[in-house]
């Protein structure tokens, strides 16, 4: 190999290694990819059954503003709810939240921040509130049973009076107003997609 | 220099007279980033070992046929196809660690303690030297990742390995978890450690004794 020119050598020596690494990862691939795959659906699972009622079985179905999971049950073919995820901007990074609503799109069923970046201690308690022992998950947990119409709105150091409100985080106001913000616009965009969509099929 | 070392220098130098972090401060994003809970820093302290050890041995078996001038590409391919191999094994089998690690195994591909090795050692020395190294090395880091995260976690979170060992009266210190806590804790570590390896402390030692 030593015989051969400077480039020729450089050439062969980086195609070589990029060979075997391509050949490394495609194998490894195959035998990770199903696992993955397999975790990231019950990851899914997981969060529609946190956020919906109790139901037997989900279909999804693609719309332009991401993909919705219908729920029903069995037995009646009855719709449960409506599942889809909520995506948007938190206090430093995105925010991924999987949002319930009841089959006629006017109560949460139930929310549940699946991806976050927030300041640990303060916008965290958007997904669990540890100095809260006796109700760590105090906030997401109230948005079951809120009414969506005209729009959630955030009260601060309150206790919500209205039907339409959440109480805010202590020192994460930004954090708080974000999940109510990206629920209200995505559940808007979900609202013109199930009604162009003619309501659930039967 | 280095082939008068014997075997077992090599290997202890790693861990504590020539630590990553302690001694060389290489690898500090990933030091300071994940070290906010002991488990978080076990789990990247293992994966960055495993990243160390496997592309040193393909590096010292290459050494001599990589061409000086793209050794950094070849070196980097590499590392970058471990990195994956790691963690994709995480995201399979460890699927809550790889959620609480997020970007930061990716992102060993740029931890410089792993770059740094392969230049200043594996390219040099032969399979068993460069694997006694890296172990050595990896080692001395997973030490430290663990130490910070223990001590951030018992503070930040009461707890070691998410078993709470502190009751209901400690109020955790959340300056701990948060980026300040790991930038204190380190600072505290190194200086204590740079006291410790004082050769004017020690020479006042034998002085008084």
């Amino acid at each position: 190999m030593s015989n051969l020119n400077l480039s020729t050598r450089m050439i062969l020596v980086l195609t070589l290694i990029t060979v075997l690494s391509g050949g490394i990862l495609a194998g490894w691939d195959t035998i990770t990819k199903p696992r993955i795959a397999f975790h990231r659906q019950e990851a899914l699972k997981a969060a529609i059954g946190d956020v919906l009622p109790a139901h037997d079985t989900y279909s999804s179905e693609e719309t332009e503003f991401g993909t919705l999971y219908i729920a029903t049950r069995d037995s009646s073919q009855n719709l449960v709810g409506v599942a889809f995820m909520a995506v948007g901007s938190g206090f430093q990074g995105e925010l991924r939240i999987m949002v319930g609503l009841s089959p006629d799109l006017t109560q949460l069923t139930g929310i549940k921040v699946l991806e976050q970046i927030e300041t640990p201690g303060l916008g965290t308690k958007i997904v669990v509130d540890p100095s809260n022992k006796k109700e760590p998950y105090w906030f997401p947990a109230q948005f079951r049973g809120v009414h969506v119409s005209p729009g959630l709105v955030v009260v601060k150091n309150a206790k919500p009076t209205q039907n339409n409100e959440v109480q805010g985080i202590t020192g994460a106001t930004i954090s708080s107003k974000a999940v109510t913000d990206i629920l209200n616009n995505q559940i808007a965009n979900i609202k013109t997609v199930w009604t162009s969509r003619g309501g659930p099929e039967s | 220099m280095s082939s008068t070392l014997s075997l077992k220098t090599e290997f202890i130098k790693g861990i504590w007279k020539e630590n990553p972090v302690m001694a060389s401060l290489l690898g500090l994003c990933p030091t300071l980033a994940v070290t906010n809970a002991a488990n978080n820093g076990l789990a990247m302290g293992l994966a960055t070992t495993f990243v160390l050890l496997s592309s040193s041995l393909m590096i010292s078996a290459l050494r001599n046929f990589i061409p000086h001038q793209v050794r950094i590409a070849g070196y980097i391919v590499i590392i970058a196809t471990f990195v994956t191999v790691a963690d994709r094994f995480l995201a399979a089998y460890f699927p809550t660690i790889s959620a609480s690690l997020g970007p930061y195994i990716p992102l060993i591909v740029v931890n410089c303690l792993i770059l740094g090795r392969q230049e200043a050692f594996s390219s040099r020395n032969g399979i068993g030297r460069s694997l006694l190294d890296s172990l050595g090395m990896g080692i001395g880091f997973i030490l430290v990742l663990v130490v910070l995260g223990i001590i951030r976690e018992i503070l930040g979170s009461g707890s070691i390995f998410g078993v709470a060992i502190l009751g209901d009266w400690f109020t955790p210190w959340m300056v701990m978890i948060l980026p300040p806590g790991a930038f204190l804790t380190l600072g505290i570590l190194i200086a204590l450690a740079n006291w410790y390896n004082d050769p004017s402390r020690s020479k006042e030692r034998r002085a008084a004794s």
